[in-house]
């Protein structure tokens, strides 16, 4: 299945839900959030949340800044 | 002699200074100078997180009793402003938000027409907005109409260190405009940002001179010293500028007669 994951796409071997994406591109979820097709994903539906192929999903956290 | 603390959206700080936390050279320069700057509120961004490296988040050094202010630096319209505040509000740590919408790459103007919008919008939705203009009076009442918690008006450009070059024009938002004021951008030396604050300014955020420093956490305290004395000087009542000289001592009593060549 591929998606599109922070402008790369991003070949996955088998359907996943949000949480397991985020665990497995993240070292750790505490402080990411999630914008899937354009649509906020808050961290209680992450593993309710099914991918499906050419999806779009953001993964954010915050950094320093002005 | 005892001050008011700064309030903004009902939520007072005793500190006003204001740190931005990008440019540091390392977490232990942003830790060691967040402490030493007693800033009560400082700011972070939001940003795609990288696949490849894997970094500690900055969140993990600031301390939790810090109000964090997520900025929308990347957004080039209202639309994007209010996608990236969403997103920082989802996180459950950011409903205070600092409005940072810019289009020029050159000179890194605010673009205060969006700017605008984006607060009409993201104040409705419950958000603490602070947004960061060129400092305009019009611009500033359309803010405060739009339901902004401060307005932040730039001294001079972004990152450059120029100081106050927009002091008459904050000024005019000081005079005229009921919100606590907080001098964003171009702060770049403790005797800017006390000037500020001399003004009445109520606040200062200062970002690239501290994170650029040599030592970055002594100079955040010495901007907390300047800030703290701009203020002190501003409810002393300053005296006016005077265009010629005045004695300090007494005019009378000399124990030499005025010699005629006077």
């Amino acid at each position: 299945m591929n998606i599109t994951i922070n402008g790369t796409s991003k070949e996955l071997a088998s359907a996943k839900n949000l949480s397991d994406i985020v665990n497995a591109f993240c070292k750790q979820s505490k402080h990411v959030i999630t914008e899937l097709n354009g649509t906020i994903v808050p961290r209680g539906q992450w593993a309710q949340t099914s991918l499906q192929e050419g999806d779009a999903l953001e993964l954010v956290t915050f950094v320093g800044g002005g | 002699m005892t001050d008011s603390p700064l309030v903004i959206a009902g939520k007072s700080f005793a500190s006003r200074f204001l740190l931005g936390t990008g440019k540091f050279n390392n977490k232990k320069d942003l830790s060691q100078s967040i402490a030493a700057s007693s800033s009560e509120i400082v700011t972070v961004a939001l940003r795609r997180i990288d696949l490849e490296r894997h970094e500690e988040n900055i969140l993990e050094y600031i301390p939790p009793q810090v109000t964090l202010l997520t900025n929308t630096s990347g957004a080039r319209n209202a639309e994007e402003a209010v996608r990236i505040a969403r997103l920082a509000k989802a996180s459950g740590y950011g409903h205070w938000v600092k409005i940072e919408v810019i289009n020029d790459s050159k000179y890194l103007l605010p673009d205060n027409h969006e700017t605008i919008k984006a607060t009409e919008i993201l104040s409705a939705e419950g958000f603490v907005v602070l947004p960061y203009i060129s400092p305009d009076l019009y611009t500033a009442r359309a803010l405060v109409k739009a339901g902004a918690a401060t307005i932040m008006p730039l001294g001079s450009f972004i990152g450059s260190n120029q100081g106050l070059k927009t002091k008459e024009f904050i000024q005019v938002l000081l005079n005229e405009i009921d919100l606590p004021i907080v001098v964003d951008a171009g702060i770049g030396a403790p005797s800017q940002a006390a000037e500020a604050m001399e003004m009445g300014a109520d606040a200062v955020l200062v970002n690239t001179a501290v994170a650029t420093a040599q030592n970055p956490a002594v100079l955040a305290h010495a901007f907390a010293m300047a800030i703290e004395a701009g203020r002190l000087a501003y409810l002393s009542g300053l005296p006016l500028q005077q265009s010629d000289a005045r004695a300090s001592s007494p005019l009378t009593g000399f124990l030499y007669a005025k010699s005629d060549a006077n």
